[in-house]
């Protein structure tokens, strides 16, 4: 059964279809001591169902440490959102730690859409701003499952 | 915003499943964001005052 209602994964379909690229979601989990990572594979295994454009690249975190250093993961469930552009895959450098349920759910969704080349929520001078910054910067939001 | 610059990484992070990370940054009252471990934004802002306050410790002066 699906976690999604019916009317609902219409829309995401509509939703994913604006994408021109495929988008690969980095997930890391572990077997053991991680009650949220079973509930977020359930979420993320709905959404190549919906879009033959997402994949779910299942990272395992206590086997492959290095992954996890690479992305800036340092606990589980978590998710990295990268994206195939020219044959190549490149990361988004976006994030989200915990379970997606809840709002965090649409974030993901908009992530998604964005990272498989979806139009910006942002204006083209808030860009040009963001595309002016010469050093690194590390944004945490954090939210809560309602 | 980490989609328009290289040099931006963003984490959305689930604070109860987090609590320790909740705990460390103060976080009472959802959404709250903690830019490079400095700058703290409370609630939503419209974007442009937003990014102000994101990049306040990065505009170089």
């Amino acid at each position: 059964m699906s976690l999604i209602a019916p009317a609902d994964q219409q829309k995401l379909r509509d939703a994913f279809s604006e994408m021109t690229r495929p988008v690969h979601l980095l997930f890391f989990t572990q077997a053991l001591g991680c009650e949220t990572c079973v509930q977020t594979r359930g979420i993320l295994d709905e959404l190549p169902l919906l879009s033959d454009k997402i994949a779910i690249d299942e990272v395992n975190f206590v086997l492959e440490p290095d992954q996890a250093a690479k992305y800036g993961v340092d606990r589980v469930p978590a998710i990295a959102v990268e994206y195939e552009d020219a044959g190549e895959r490149r990361d988004s450098r976006i994030r989200f730690l915990g379970a997606p349920s809840g709002y965090e759910f649409v974030s993901l969704v908009r992530a998604v859409i964005l990272a498989g080349g979806g139009e910006s929520m942002l204006s083209p001078a808030g860009r040009a701003r963001l595309a002016s910054v010469d050093k690194p910067v590390t944004m945490q939001v954090f939210t809560t499952p309602t | 915003m980490a989609f328009a610059s290289p040099q931006i990484t963003a984490y959305a992070v689930e604070a109860t499943e987090y609590p320790d990370l909740a705990r460390k940054y103060q976080v009472s009252g959802v959404p709250k964001t903690v830019v490079n471990d400095q700058v703290e934004i409370m609630g939503a802002l419209p974007e442009g005052p937003f990014i102000e306050q994101a990049l306040q410790l990065t505009s170089g002066k």
